[in-house]
């Protein structure tokens, strides 16, 4: 109580403070360096361009549940949902008739969104293990429904005759996936340079509230309900993205959009890059697909053997634990920057 | 003249047991109150019921005339009903910049904005920094909450209640589990609370509570036993038995 | 139409079996085991080996069935599990997806992905009419043995003194420890019995059930349904939990068949949402 209230000091903290709040949200050279490199890899490798766009797919999927685990702190069992969705109404559509990439894509997270929004009022209630339930209860669902309804979704044998015009009315998906891979790149860039600008606001702040400690974030004023409202229905537009484009790269949908596997490999992607940064995200999604091709080249129908393996080593270490590893080996890469801990 | 905070006959029970028994409470604006009374007499029901964390079995709750006992916690703290918990509810993961910041965020209306940093609004960090400075938390205020030593967050505590422009604020024994050495800090804290702000100390420390209230209630198994100036309770002898005979 | 009704019933007294030990051990070590499923395929397969290569009869499988799923329960329980216990749910829910992955893998590999077929002996085939209402064997078989199992959980938890302990460890594990109850011993107990029953469950129900390496994934969301609709903190929730989810199950596929599982799922969610703590949980809790 005896800190003099001297002009200058007071000026000094507020500017303290300011800088410490731009330091979290400012660009990092290795954020830069990554698309610089990402965006690179389109003009080599051609081969590979189709793996990098399935990745990078997978990528922006766990983004999305970043940002309803990660930073709000709701754990989901059935991400799929949205993902499937997304996929199936961007299929459906192109199968219609309607094949523009770019307009498909918007209805496909519109539609996502939507079915966040509605089921969002669902998570908001009860424990973890309801929340669970519920989420895994609501991707069930949607998979029964896809399976019955086969005259709309093919049922079993998936959506027949998807046909996807070309990117921009000019960039037609060729089979090496330069096109498909640049277009999923593009996605991810906007949606990263969006949610770089989210998770810094005081709408993401509330967020880290609201998974920190809920009484608390009531008690400072925080309408919980409506911001996990929208953060559900954000999270499940961007999956939605990330379903259509995995339908459109590819011309295919079929009931495997919405397993459950699909939603446990996804949480498994998101732990492996770690969450609440966003970034973790894509280097989750990196480490996995790499890890499936390794083990299943080693041991081609087992490989579900070594992921599950992987989680049990993964958990009993302890994420924590990773998470410093991580960090210290970033450390040691970019070392003496005074930036603080945290998000990039 | 409107009472700053009335309660009349509230009243909650869990199960068989009465833990707040038609209870009456009228706060004039500005007042100096303590609560006190033993342990699991039933402070803490009854500063969860008038923000909103409980729902009451019976009974109203007015702010400044207008009945609130209907609304939700985050509609009573946009009124203007602040408080602190007994055990902290702090943010381990944020700093104390970020806690506050998100106090001020919300009450000046821009607590859904998604499109700008927190803090880009130059009048925010202002206020952000005066919160902090009036409890000394500015040295460490970059530091996540966990780090911070226990006295410190107890300050914060008050601190981020504070920064949602209470007129009614309630303390839940901000003191509890700090040394003896350091409650001086707390309670000069306490002390330089606004004059405005109407404040309901919960405190077991009687030096302390003599020293900050005007009035003292004094609750037993959930009922009020009596209500008076310092001087009265005091000296009334059941307040005594019940109550200092004990500690 | 009270065939189905039958059918059902004895579809619920399976489930219950199947799913009673998640719900222990949810409401004991707060503990979301996702796992469970993978010790009824366990229980399942125990019983095809033991009656493919070795020529048991199918009765005799099924001690055997619990006994090898409680053992590799309560060593993974000593082993693993323990070590979670407290830990973030999101922790415990990737554990067990772990868990289950590695099972899976391991079934396939171990016995192929084809379905398994059980042989049941002569005397369990067929079924009889009792007042015209059709009535298979094996159905009344499955519900006699069940329903003994759930009468004498029942007893054994309301009248015995381990029962009386671990309600108390189920109450408050610290003041449990408090009062001298060695609640590590009751956790593993709980836990190899829970497993047990789910072995057996798993064999029993190989029949109706089907029996493949998708198993634990394939029905996860049946028991977890039996357990967060029954609430944890008694059998008998779970119990009619479980009643009500096969008759619904059962009659659902039947009457409705077009909209199959699409019933229960919706039912679960509709539950979920006016009672998130479950159907016949004890308010305030
Ligand atoms: N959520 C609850 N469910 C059941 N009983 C409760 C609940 N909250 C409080 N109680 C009971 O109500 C009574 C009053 O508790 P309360 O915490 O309000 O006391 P207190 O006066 O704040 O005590 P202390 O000085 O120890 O903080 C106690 O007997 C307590 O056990
Ligand atoms: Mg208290």
């Amino acid at each position: 109580m005896t800190m003099p209230l001297l002009p200058t000091s007071r000026a000094d903290a507020v500017a303290s403070a300011k800088a410490f709040l731009g330091a979290q949200s400012r660009v990092r050279p290795l954020e830069i360096a990554f698309w610089l490199l990402a965006f690179a890899a389109l003009f080599v490798g051609r081969s590979h361009h189709l793996l990098l766009a399935e990745i990078t797919i997978l990528a922006l999927f766990a983004v999305s549940l970043d940002l309803i685990l990660g930073y709000a702190g709701i754990v989901s069992l059935g991400h799929a949902a949205f993902f499937g969705l997304g996929a199936y109404a961007a299929g459906i559509l192109a199968q219609s008739g309607h094949g523009d990439p770019l307009s498909g894509l918007v209805v496909a997270a519109g539609v996502a969104a939507v079915a966040g929004f509605v089921s969002s009022f669902l998570v908001l209630r009860g424990a973890d293990l309801t929340r669970l339930m519920i989420t895994l209860g609501v991707a069930s669902l949607l998979y029964e429904a896809a399976n019955k309804m086969d005259w709309l979704t093919g049922g079993a044998d998936g959506l027949q005759g998807i046909l996807i015009g070309p990117l921009l009315g000019r960039f037609d998906f060729d089979l090496y996936g330069t096109t498909a891979f640049a277009y999923a790149l593009g996605v991810l860039f906007v949606v990263m340079l969006a949610l770089r600008v989210v998770v810094h606001s005081p709408f993401g702040h509330a967020l880290r509230a609201i998974r920190d400690n809920r009484l608390r974030a009531r008690a400072v004023g925080i309408p919980v309900e409506r911001r996990l409202v929208a953060v559900y229905t954000l999270s499940a537009a961007i999956a939605g993205l990330a379903g259509a484009l995995s339908c459109q790269t590819t011309a295919f949908v079929s009931l495997d959009v919405l397993d459950f596997h699909r939603s446990a490999e996804v949480l498994l992607v998101l732990v492996i890059g770690g969450s609440g940064r966003l970034y973790g995200a894509i280097v989750g999604a990196v480490v996995f697909r790499f890890a499936q091709d390794v083990l299943s080249a080693m041991t081609p129908q087992y490989w579900q053997f070594w992921v599950g393996l992987g989680l049990v080593i993964l958990v009993l270490i302890g994420r924590d634990r990773l998470d410093d590893l991580g960090r210290a080996i970033v450390a040691r890469i970019l070392p003496a920057r005074r930036s603080p801990e945290g998000t990039p | 003249m409107t009472l700053a905070l009335e309660t009349i006959g509230l009243k909650k029970t869990f199960g068989g047991l009465t833990a707040t028994n038609d209870v009456h409470l009228r706060l004039e604006k500005g007042a100096r109150h303590a609560l006190i009374g033993p342990n699991g007499a039933g402070k803490t029901t009854l500063i969860n019921l008038l923000t909103g964390v409980l729902a009451p079995s019976a009974g109203q709750i007015r702010l400044d005339g207008v009945e609130i006992g209907g609304m939700g916690v985050e509609a009573r703290v946009r009124r203007g009903l602040g408080r602190t918990f007994q055990i902290n509810q702090l943010f381990p993961d944020l700093t104390p910049i970020e806690t506050v910041a998100l106090a001020v965020s919300e009450r000046s209306g821009r607590g859904g904005d998604w499109w700008r940093r927190v803090g880009t609004r130059g009048a925010v960090l202002d206020e952000v920094v005066d919160v902090l400075e009036r409890f000394g938390l500015t040295e460490r205020m970059r530091e996540p909450t966990r780090t911070l030593p226990y006295g410190k967050q107890r300050l914060l505590e008050i601190a981020v209640a504070l920064a949602t422009k209470p007129r009614v604020l309630l303390l839940d024994e901000p003191a509890a589990g700090v040394p003896e050495g350091e409650r001086h800090e707390i309670l000069e804290a306490v002390e330089a609370l606004p004059k405005d702000v109407t404040v309901v100390l919960i405190e077991h420390d009687m030096d302390m509570v003599f020293r900050f209230a005007e009035r003292i209630t004094v609750l037993v198994a959930g009922a009020v036993l009596t209500e008076g100036t310092v001087a009265e309770i005091s000296d009334d002898p059941r307040v005594r038995a019940v109550y200092l005979g004990e500690g | 139409m009270l065939t189905i009704l039958f059918d059902g019933i004895s579809t619920g007294m399976l489930l219950f079996v199947l799913a009673v030990g998640l719900s222990v051990t949810l409401g004991l070590m707060n503990f979301v085991n996702l796992a469970h499923g993978a010790f009824a395929m366990l229980g399942g397969y125990v019983t095809v080996i033991a009656m493919q290569r070795f020529g048991v009869p199918f009765l005799a499988t099924l001690p055997l069935a619990f006994l090898i799923a409680a053992v590799v329960g309560v060593i993974l329980e000593r082993t693993l599990y323990v070590r979670l216990y407290g830990r973030p749910h999101l922790d415990q829910v990737l554990f067990s997806i772990g868990l289950v992955f590695m099972a899976i893998a391991a079934a396939s590999w171990a016995m192929g992905s084809s379905p398994q077929n059980i042989r049941l002996p002569e005397e369990l085939k067929g079924r009889f009419d009792v007042f015209g209402v059709g009535i298979g064997r094996y159905r009344l078989f499955l519900t006699v043995v069940c329903g003994v199992l759930a009468v004498a959980l029942q007893l054994v938890l309301s009248e015995t003194r381990f029962g009386s302990r671990l309600r108390a460890a189920v109450d408050d594990a610290r003041v449990a420890r408090g009062l001298g109850i060695d609640v590590q011993t009751v956790f593993a107990l709980t836990f190899a019995v829970g497993s047990g029953l789910a072995g057996l469950g798993g064999a029993l129900g190989a029949e109706i059930l089907g029996l493949d390496p998708g198993f634990p994934v394939k029905y996860m969301i049946f028991f977890l349904i039996v357990v967060t609709v029954g609430g944890s903190s008694s059998i008998v929730g779970p119990f009619l939990a479980a009643l009500m989810l096969g008759i619904a199950d059962v009659g659902g596929k039947y009457f409705v068949p077009e909209i199959g599982s699409f019933v229960i799922y919706a039912l679960m969610i509709a539950v979920l949402i006016v009672r998130p703590n479950g159907l016949f949980a004890r308010p305030g809790r």
